[in-house]
């Protein structure tokens, strides 16, 4: 069985984004870059799939600028087998992207997405389940824990109120949530073993898909700032204050 | 034409986060109709046909709806789309479920968790954890968006609307094998007025327990954890507050041994008053705090409750 991760190249998650001064976005020179935290969780799912005898191949594949290699190199070095690398200096939109990845599905004939749920620099929270329309294939979203069984998957989903657990014939597309596993930290030998795979780089040109954008940002800003309150020194003190604000 | 709002519910009961979508739907347009997708949802329906400024409501209902399948509601929402130049559906974790699927369908971008309405094509929304704020004009026909419920008031009720019956939709190739519902009292995480979250400090289920819920009871609280609470096994999934958890604005909101990351902020910081309790004075949280009590919770909490027995609560 053949899996694919999709893995976007964003802010750290230790970073705070900066809005620049003209509106225009936020400010990413000089600022450090990471694997969008829920893409590592879903690679670390594929491993583990391959791990187990479930998964026999593992294929990474991102959308971004060239650095975005590096992102790949770090999932290959976690142990994905190879890459695919469609540079693309815009940030593409969800259905852009989707739109890609289908195209990639198309060529590849896997038997499973695995996948982020939300990319923490847009925070869309939509490629997965606009890539399963595309296909036609189930989604199943959220995933706190998968278990593949011949040709259908069991996903225990995080949603509003506690957990839902569902089965999806394959091939799916399935998005990985916090609590699905704890990515490894790759090792230097493996680091290093990950620097001879092949990434084979591509072009948005190659896959004769239209990502032209639909959305045409006016503006970025910054939010209203929340200014720091004060420290009152006792619990009957702060019960006071509460009672003056009218909010207990 | 006009704008459809597909409606949050549990087949029983219509949530808030309804109303709230209500009310940035008719900052789009006059002509607002609500569907309601679920089975046995009936009284969801006459529940959607009270809300101030809906002109009709729509019920769609088989067994993949009721159990809130992607794919059902994508299909039964698609076999209307005709009719609206937008479709609006409240961010909550089912409602970003099925969204994106009717926007690849349609061809059009989807636009995530939007703030604010500007005009009928041109929405406000939180990008980077709340960090930075999106303007965006959307040059698609017709669009589906989410809305952040915590962003809008909630429509009034007092409306009229009749109800219709629309087909419902199967889903196909997912099934649905169990749920597991956290049950609770206590008023819902998302419209509570008060919240009482607690973090990592807890240190287990057990202290959790005896630590957050009795406050959130004198309170009349909903009970919300940080991500570090909810991954030890703290407290459920559910009640997980911030950028990919539940946003949440009450009138209060306290935060016990929570440190305040950026991803935590995220989903807490447009609340009215944020009290912190925290013993490391520097910790993030007292950064958006209005009132900050530098202590340990061990001591700080019991004192807390006993101030609010001695003030009548
Ligand atoms: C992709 C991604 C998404 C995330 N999404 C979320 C999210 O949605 N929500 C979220 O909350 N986090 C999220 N996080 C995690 C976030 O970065 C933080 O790790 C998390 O919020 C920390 O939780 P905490 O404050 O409980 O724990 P800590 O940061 O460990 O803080 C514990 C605090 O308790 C205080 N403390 C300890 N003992 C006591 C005591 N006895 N009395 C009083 N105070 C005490 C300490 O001083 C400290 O400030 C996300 C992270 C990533 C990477
Ligand atoms: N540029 C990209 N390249 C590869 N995968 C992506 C890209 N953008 C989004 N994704 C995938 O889609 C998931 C959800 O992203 P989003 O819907 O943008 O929040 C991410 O976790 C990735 O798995």
């Amino acid at each position: 069985m053949k899996v694919l991760v999709p893995v976007k190249r964003v802010i750290d998650y230790n970073v705070k984004a900066r809005v620049k001064a003209d509106q225009t976005g936020v400010d990413l020179a000089n600022v450090k870059m990471s694997m969008n935290p829920f893409c590592e969780i879903a690679v670390e799912e594929a491993v583990r799939l391959k791990e187990k005898g479930v998964a026999t191949e593992v294929v990474i594949v991102s959308i971004g600028p060239a650095q975005a290699q590096e992102t790949i190199r770090t999932a290959l070095a976690m142990g994905g087998d190879r890459g695919i690398l469609i540079t693309s200096d815009a940030d593409l939109e969800p259905l852009a992207v989707a739109k890609l990845l289908a195209a990639v599905v198309a060529e590849e004939n896997p038997n499973l997405v695995v996948m982020g749920k939300q990319a923490i620099d847009g925070d869309n929270n939509a490629v997965g389940q606009m890539l399963s329309a595309l296909l036609g294939w189930p989604q199943a979203t959220y995933a706190s824990a998968i278990e593949v069984s011949g040709s259908t998957a069991k996903v225990t989903r995080e949603v509003d109120g506690g957990l839902q657990t569902l089965d999806v014939d394959l091939p799916a597309v399935i998005t990985a949530d916090l609590r699905l596993n704890e990515p490894r930290y790759a090792s230097l030998p493996n680091i290093m073993k990950a620097k001879k795979k092949e990434i084979a780089s591509k072009t948005v040109a190659d896959y004769g898909v239209d990502v032209a954008p639909r959305l045409k940002v006016i503006k970025v800003t910054e939010p209203a700032k929340r200014s720091a309150g004060i420290k009152v020194e006792t619990a009957a003190d702060l019960v006071s204050k509460l009672n003056t604000a009218g909010v207990l | 034409m006009g704008v459809l709002v597909v409606a949050d519910n549990d087949n029983a009961h219509l949530r808030d986060a309804t109303h709230k979508t209500v009310t940035a739907a008719l900052k789009i347009s006059g002509d607002v109709d609500v569907l309601v997708l679920g089975k046995g949802a009936k009284a969801v329906a006459d529940a959607a046909a009270k809300i101030a400024g809906v002109r009709k409501v729509l019920l769609a209902e088989s067994d993949a709806l009721g159990h809130g399948i992607a794919e059902a509601q994508a299909d039964a929402v698609l076999a209307l789309a005709g009719a609206y130049d937008a479709i609006l559906v409240p961010a909550t974790s089912g409602g970003k479920n099925f969204a994106p699927r009717v926007a690849a369908k349609l061809d059009v971008a989807p636009i995530s968790e939007i703030v604010e309405v500007v005009s009928a094509d041109t929405f406000v929304r939180p990008i980077y954890a709340g960090n930075a704020l999106e303007t965006i004009q959307s040059s698609d026909a017709k669009k589906v968006i989410t809305v952040r419920p915590t962003a809008f008031p909630a429509a009034a009720e007092g409306g009229s609307a009749s109800v219709e019956t629309v087909g419902g939709a199967d889903a196909g190739k997912t099934r649905f094998v169990s749920e597991e519902m956290v049950k609770s009292d206590r008023p819902e995480l998302a419209a509570a007025k008060i919240v009482v979250s607690g973090g990592r400090a807890m240190g287990s289920a057990e202290e959790f327990q005896r630590v957050i819920e009795p406050l959130a009871d004198k309170l009349g609280a909903a009970v919300g954890a940080s991500r570090a609470a909810v991954d030890a096994g703290y407290a459920p999934n559910d009640y997980q507050v911030g950028q990919t958890g539940k946003v949440v604005a009450p009138q209060l909101y306290v935060a016990i041994g929570i440190s305040g990351a950026i991803q935590h902020l995220a989903g807490m910081k447009d609340s009215k008053v944020i009290v912190a309790i925290n013993k490391d004075a520097d910790a993030p949280i007292f950064q958006v705090a209005d009132f900050g009590l530098v202590a340990d919770y061990k001591s700080a909490v019991p004192e807390l409750m006993d101030a609010l027995s001695a003030a009548g609560k």
